[in-house]
């Protein structure tokens, strides 16, 4: 008794499939399917006590999520129980469950009885829903008109006023101004002093030292540290520094994503030793979930004190990209590197043109050193050209 | 995910494939209830939004099919129904539920799929709206056969109308059955709506909606098939089984007045009902069967969309 939340042994297999018929005609047609397998959870066991915040960190792909749908009941686990005790609310990343042909009331209305208010219920807190959200104007508009952050509002005031006695929130707070960020946590903050349990997925690890009691990190599938925030936070941080050199932070709303990227040399090699003056190109494969207006692409170099040296956009440097749709590749071409000697850290993001809405921020992607020849003294790499005329 | 009876807020979730306690279950759909008839909505309202008749397409439909398949067997092929309309008309009511559910039902969990991987809620309740939103357009459909009845002064007050509760229910329970089974089947394959169209077309001119059941009767009696009456055959199709009681109820004649050639099974409404129970009797085992496989199967909704 006691514990909110109970996790007991819980694994959970995916299967990959190469080539998995979609349609009744192939299964027909092909009678063995290929499937790899792979360990999104492996034997994850904890309590969250009544009236706790938990926060769970861990890289990409360590099954965080994964771990929320379980416990939201969403999908369900290939080994061990998940207990739960009282109403949940879940928000996954990107909305709460709403249909994008029915307007905000409409989806209000849905949400809530799916979260198990009655209609009267619903009625009685939808001001306040509507109110929190600050989406009075926009309250009978069809929600795919809305933009990312107007649907991530109302899914956490919904999440947040039908009265859950647990919370699940995934990521949300990447999303949305800072205002309606402070609002939120002014909102969880009360959710805490009211005794109700919350567990908190987040990338940002001020936030799971600010909020949560407890925090476990997640590495490939397994509970790899359990505890003080401040502590499993530094765990984290080891953790990526090991795995990946100059691993940073993964966020944002995912309608356009970073799918895939290269930091190379002009002359092709893949590299992350660079001299003085070279030619690099960075390289961004982008997929847009949806079709984005005015979007920007950037790229940041960072120094190893964290201090910005040089960054620049598709607007600064391109004129522009109108909108995204599909896939798209885009190339910065740095004609020659001015740096001379140390290491640097490359950040890649794509993100609206008022900043307002990050859809994909990849921090510290690259780290590539640059090596300092006899031939370069001082602080920077100029490119001279030296010419030597006999007069 | 399983209520736990003893502690109604303890939500326990397992690996193992639980097994469909159908009364505790249903214990669970009923406090979903208005899930559900906020989907029914949902799903009358985005049907029609965004249209200029609204709700008037819904009547509009049977009216074309009664424009379309008055000229082409009244006039073209001759051969003469009195009161067609109220004959088409009664039979493609429950046709229309059926087909229609079926259609809408297949497509129910993949359409939700921002619900699906969001929220839980029992899944059930996606193809039982899909039932529901059908029945909407049953009862617009009702309300242009009626009228129908009424401006043609077309006498049904006979004894055959008893059988209209009892086919109804067969064909409800019928037309669930296979919506739980072809929604959750859509999910894994794709292509299953597209195929049921397919079926449904078939499946619409096996039964005797267009062509009068009992013109039919008449060149099927003579044969046999195994031995039996190819009639009995033909009944074995649950959907001609209950049209035949929809036609029975809310048209009526039997005989035509004129010609004295069956224009309905000429058999009695006892035999109809017999037959129509053993309909509703046999859904009602499928649907307990097509749940079972629908339950099983949407514990993985969540991943497969």
């Amino acid at each position: 008794m006691g514990a909110a939340i109970t996790v007991e042994g819980v694994s959970k297999r995916f299967r990959l499939y190469r080539e998995r018929p979609s349609s009744l005609k192939e299964r027909v047609l092909r009678f063995r399917v290929h499937a790899e397998e792979l360990w999104a959870l492996r034997d994850v066991s904890f309590e969250v006590p009544e009236g706790v915040t938990l926060g769970l960190i861990g890289p990409n792909g360590s099954g965080k999520t994964t771990l929320l749908k379980i416990i939201a009941g969403i999908i369900r686990p290939t080994s061990g129980r998940v207990t739960t005790r009282g109403r949940i609310a879940a928000l996954l990343a990107l909305g709460a469950g709403f249909h994008p042909e029915l307007t905000g009331r409409e989806n209000v209305y849905l949400n809530a009885s799916i979260l198990g208010l009655s209609r009267a219920e619903t009625e009685a807190v939808f001001d306040d829903i509507v109110g929190f959200a600050e989406l009075e104007e926009f309250i009978d508009n069809q929600v795919k008109f809305y933009s990312a952050g107007m649907y991530v509002r109302l899914g956490f005031s919904v999440a947040v006023h039908v009265d859950p006695a647990i919370l699940l929130v995934d990521e949300v707070l990447a999303v949305g101004d800072l205002a309606f960020q402070r609002k939120c946590l002014e909102r969880i903050e009360r959710f805490q002093r009211e005794g109700r349990t919350l567990i908190v997925v987040t990338h940002a690890p001020d936030l799971v030292v600010r909020v949560c009691d407890e925090v476990v990190l997640l590495d490939r599938g397994r509970v790899v540290a359990r505890g003080d925030p401040r502590e499993v936070v530094r765990d984290f941080r080891r953790l990526m520094s090991r795995t990946d050199l100059a691993y940073g932070w993964d966020q944002g709303t995912k309608e356009v994503e970073i799918v895939s990227s290269a930091l190379y040399r002009a002359d092709g090699t893949e590299t992350d030793i660079f001299a003085p003056g070279d030619e690099v190109v960075i390289q961004m494969d982008l997929r847009a979930n949806r079709r984005v207006e005015d979007p920007v692409v950037s790229f940041a170099i960072h120094d190893d004190q964290n201090q910005l040296v040089f960054g620049t956009n598709t607007d600064w440097r391109y004129g522009g990209i109108p909108f995204l749709e599909g896939k798209v590749r885009v190339q910065f071409v740095l004609k020659s590197l001015p740096f001379v000697d140390g290491r640097y850290y490359v950040t890649l993001g794509v993100h609206s043109r008022d900043s307002r809405t990050v859809y994909h921020l990849q921090e510290h992607r690259y780290s590539f050193d640059v090596v300092k020849g006899a031939e370069n003294p001082g602080q920077v790499f100029i490119p001279v050209e030296c010419r030597v005329e006999r007069l | 995910m399983a209520a736990n009876a003893a502690h109604p807020d303890l939500l326990v979730r397992t690996s193992e494939v639980p097994t469909l306690r159908p009364l505790s279950r249903l214990r669970e759909l009923a406090a979903a209830r208005e899930v559900l008839a906020n989907l029914v909505r949902k799903e009358v309202r985005v049907r029609y939004k965004a249209s200029v008749l609204g709700a008037g397409w819904s009547m509009l439909n049977p009216l074309l099919y009664l424009a379309v398949f008055t000229l082409v067997f009244q006039r073209f092929l001759g051969r003469g129904v009195p009161n067609f309309a109220v004959y088409l008309l009664s039979g493609l009511l429950a046709w229309q539920l059926f087909a229609g559910s079926l259609t809408a039902a297949a497509r129910s969990v993949v359409d939700n799929a921002s619900l699906v991987t969001k929220v839980y809620f029992p899944r059930e309740i996606l193809p039982l709206a899909a039932v529901g939103s059908t029945l909407v357009d049953f009862a617009l459909h009702g309300v242009v056969l009626l009228l129908f009845i009424l401006g043609t002064r077309h006498d049904v007050l006979g004894p055959g109308l008893a059988l209209l509760p009892l086919s109804f229910a067969a064909l409800l329970v019928l037309a669930t059955a296979l919506s739980l089974w072809v929604a959750a089947l859509n999910v894994r394959y794709r292509d299953t709506q597209h195929l049921l169209g397919l079926v449904l077309l078939v499946w619409f001119w096996l039964t005797p909606v267009v062509y009068p059941s009992g013109h039919l009767y008449r060149s099927l009696a003579p044969h046999r098939l195994f031995g039996l009456p190819l009639f009995h055959v033909y009944l074995a199709n649950p959907m001609a089984a209950v049209v035949a009681g929809f036609q029975r109820a809310l048209y009526g004649t039997v005989y035509d007045p004129t010609t004295g050639a069956p224009l309905l099974f000429p058999v009695s409404v006892g035999w109809l009902a017999v037959l129509n129970a053993s309909v509703l009797a046999g859904a009602l085992v499928l649907l307990l069967l097509a749940w079972r496989t629908f339950f099983h199967l949407s514990g993985d909704f969540g991943e497969e969309l």
